[in-house]
């Protein structure tokens, strides 16, 4: 059986993360190619349900990342982000979704190399954690028969 | 409560509001929202230990809003729901009276939302002792034991969406749920629309939920979905110093702090 | 089908249920969990609740699932290819423990599901169910099913009609159809001859609140009356009448899709909702509450006996239990007959 390679959704902020992976690839760093990243104005853009929707289509780990506090391009977009991912995370861990599927981290536009760090320990944390495969299970269940009860 | 009744005849009477909402004795035993539109209505005016539905979820009701100036029996979540709202600009002095009801069953008119406020902060929310319990016996267990918790929790779910039409701060006239450009939330009642869809609820509440209960007692199947809203409340006591309603202040959610602390973000 | 009586021995039940389970069928009885009583799959005998006046959900789910897959999709090379449900995919039913008044629903649901268009997955799930009914021996305040055609021992429904002899006896059984002999035939020592049996004696007492004229006849000239706004005041509008009630069929259709694949699902909704009637202009021909719940009850206590002859209400009580604002649907009805007009 071919090795798990892990599918890795990263939610990026414009102005600083996407920045500094850009500066890795020119920096010619090479990093882990699980990763798909989806570009946002800012971390206080990116919804809760965002990160819920990429489990559902079948991603193993998600990377949330922006500027530095008080670094944000919109002054404040990333603490207001800050203060919503501590109370999505705990709800996640209520609910019993698994966060260390989730990696939450600062990476400014000159951080190139952190970039590649953050995306290569993540990729090794879920290859070992393996695929998502309880979160999986209720997403593509078909739907039930009959009752639910 | 004889004050109660002569008080709302009174405000009817002078046409000082136009609606009294208040509590009167429905069917088995339980009790139900009393509309009081001519003074003599406001004779099936109670109040009791059975008066737990909070009737601010009344008050942004467009058929009773526009009524016009409403008057309120409130008890003290009843209270909390109706300053969180002010705060949402959702109601205000021009269209509320509010009759405060003390833990003590007592009758308070108050002047305006500023003392209803006043009266409010004087209690802060407090988990139950018997929810306190359930909530660490959740925390003590594992992920995995969690997840099979809530899916088989919220499996009876049939989306019949009472929790959201019984809370006083579900008011918007499109839900989440109902929007479908992109879909965020399966509509039908599955596993993972139902999962889906009480976490929206419970984040949306987040810094808002004022711990009334309303929707747990509105849930026809029973499911301890206030659980979720209460864990909400704990964590903005523990990471944001805790929550109280108030009309001027920030809200919990919409705000920061530079030194916000988090202990997970690399 | 002339009615065979037989008695069934209360320690027989059991044996029965193990009977019935086996053979590629599912035995669907009332559970109780978070103190609701709903029906499921039962595994073991025990695990049937017995302590409720009526179920707090009805048992339409059996044939009208509150989630239903009626295709498949899938996107390829060639463009999209449907593959739809086969019939031998439903499982075949007992319905074990339901009220007369939701054996008499089924009949209501079904004229629904067969008034112009018939409709083949509904049919096809019901012609795979064996309905078990009880007869009623208690009642609460709610119940009303002798004012719309039923009663607590009616047969209408039911393949085969269990009527409890007294507290804690023995079982009347009235095989009513030939699904209900083929339960027989799977066990026939269980069920003895019976004497003259008068069942009326053990059943229930729920007295008659109105007549189908005192109703259906107002509404007739009930559309514009001012009552409707009154009523539906302390109503919040969510769907919780609908969901438990034996005979509401409103649904929506949904596509679950992931990527290029994907499943069509029928789910049930409301007419108490709000955005049930938004047209995609942004009028809403029922934009209030009143309007909405006149629907309510003029769809079952007007319209359908006016075009399929049937109520849309079995008198169960179940919106009234089950209403988080304590809308009551017979102090309802009671004040529409008073009303004047």
């Amino acid at each position: 059986m071919a090795e798990f390679e892990p599918k890795i959704v990263a939610f990026v902020c414009n102005w600083c993360t996407y920045a500094g992976a850009d500066l890795t690839g020119t920096s010619r760093i090479k990093y882990a190619s699980n990763v798909r990243i989806v570009r946002f104005p800012c971390t206080g853009r990116i919804d809760y349900m965002l990160l819920v929707k990429a489990f559902d289509e079948g991603a193993d780990g998600i990377i949330v990342s922006g500027c530095h506090p008080n670094d944000c391009h919109y002054t404040s977009g990333n603490f207001h982000a800050r203060r919503r991912w501590i109370m999505f995370r705990s709800l996640c861990d209520f609910i019993g979704i698994d966060i260390r599927r989730i990696k939450f981290s600062w990476v400014s536009a000159a951080e190139g190399a952190k970039w590649a760090d953050i995306v290569n320990s993540t990729v090794a944390a879920i290859r070992e954690l393996g695929p998502y495969e309880e979160y999986q299970k209720v997403a593509k269940k078909p739907v039930k028969e009959v009752i639910n009860g | 409560m004889d004050e109660l009744i002569k008080r709302a005849k009174e405000l009817l009477e002078a046409g000082t509001v136009k609606v009294v909402i208040g509590y009167e004795n429905g069917s088995a035993d339980k009790t139900r929202a009393l509309f009081a539109i001519e003074p003599k209505d406001a004779d099936k005016l109670i109040f009791d230990s059975r008066c737990v539905m909070n009737l601010a979820t009344y008050i942004t009701k467009a058929e009773v809003k526009g009524k016009g100036k409403m008057a309120i029996t409130a008890t003290l979540p009843v209270m909390r729901a109706i300053i969180q709202l002010a705060s949402e600009f959702q109601v205000n002095d021009s269209n509320l009276l509010v009759l405060g009801i003390t833990p003590e069953s007592k009758m308070i008119e108050f002047k305006d939302l500023a003392e209803v406020e006043a009266f409010v902060h004087k209690y802060t929310i407090e988990i139950e002792a018997k929810y306190s319990e359930k909530l660490e016996k959740l925390d003590k267990m594992t992920p995995s034991e969690r997840w099979s918790f809530w899916i088989e929790e919220l499996s009876p779910c049939f989306k019949c969406y009472a929790c959201r039409a019984a809370c006083p701060m579900c008011y918007c006239h499109k839900c989440t749920v109902e929007f479908n450009q992109p879909q965020w939330i399966p509509v039908p009642s599955h596993d993972l629309g139902n999962l889906e869809w009480h976490m929206m609820r419970a984040i949306h509440l987040a810094g808002r939920c004022i711990d009334c209960d309303a929707c747990y007692n509105a849930c026809p199947l029973g499911i301890p979905l206030n659980l979720l809203t209460k864990r909400m409340l704990i964590d903005a006591k523990e990471h944001f110093g805790g929550y109280q309603p108030s009309i001027k202040a920030d809200h919990l959610m919409s705000t920061y702090k530079p030194d916000d602390k988090d202990n997970f973000i690399m | 089908m002339k009615s065979d009586r037989r008695l069934v021995r209360k320690g027989s039940l059991e044996k029965l249920f193990e009977v019935l389970k086996g053979d590629n069928r599912q035995v669907y009885a009332p559970f109780s969990r978070n103190g609701r009583t709903s029906y499921r799959k039962i595994e073991k005998f025990s695990d049937i609740a017995t302590d409720y006046i009526q179920t707090t959900q009805s048992s339409k789910e059996v044939s009208f699932p509150r989630t239903e897959k009626i295709l498949d999709y899938s996107k390829n090379a060639d463009g999209m290819s449907v593959k739809g449900i086969e019939p031998d995919q439903i499982p075949q039913i007992m319905l074990w423990g339901i009220r007369p008044c939701d054996a008499m629903g089924i009949g209501e649901l079904s004229s629904i599901f067969n008034w112009d268009y018939k409709d083949e997955i509904y049919n096809n799930r019901l012609s795979k169910v064996t309905v078990l009914g009880f007869s009623c021996s208690k009642t609460d305040e709610y119940c009303f099913c002798t004012s719309v055609g039923g009663n607590p021992g009616n047969t209408e429904g039911s393949d085969i009609l269990f009527t409890q002899l007294g507290g804690n006896g023995d079982y009347l059984a009235e095989i009513l159809t030939e699904k209900g002999e083929k339960v027989i035939a799977l066990s026939p020592e269980l069920f003895e001859a019976a004497g003259d049996i008068e069942k009326e004696k053990f059943l229930a007492d729920v007295p008659v609140k109105f007549s189908h004229k005192e109703i259906y006849g107002k509404l007739e000239k009930f559309f514009d009356s001012e009552e409707w706004v009154g009523q539906s005041l302390r109503c919040i509008g969510c769907g919780a009448c609908a969901y438990v009630c034996p005979t509401c069929a409103c649904f929506d259709i949904q596509d679950d899709s992931h990527g290029k694949l994907g499943s069509r699902v029928r789910c049930w909704d409301s007419c108490g909702f709000s955005l049930f009637t938004l047209h995609t202009s942004g009028h809403n021909p029922r934009n209030v509450q009143s309007a909405r719940w006149r629907q309510r009850i003029m769809h079952k206590f007007s319209y359908m006996p006016e075009r399929l002859s049937v109520y849309g209400c079995t008198g169960c009580g179940r919106c009234s239990r089950a209403c988080p604002a304590d809308m009551n649907i017979l102090e309802h009805l009671t004040s529409i007959k008073e009303a004047a007009l």
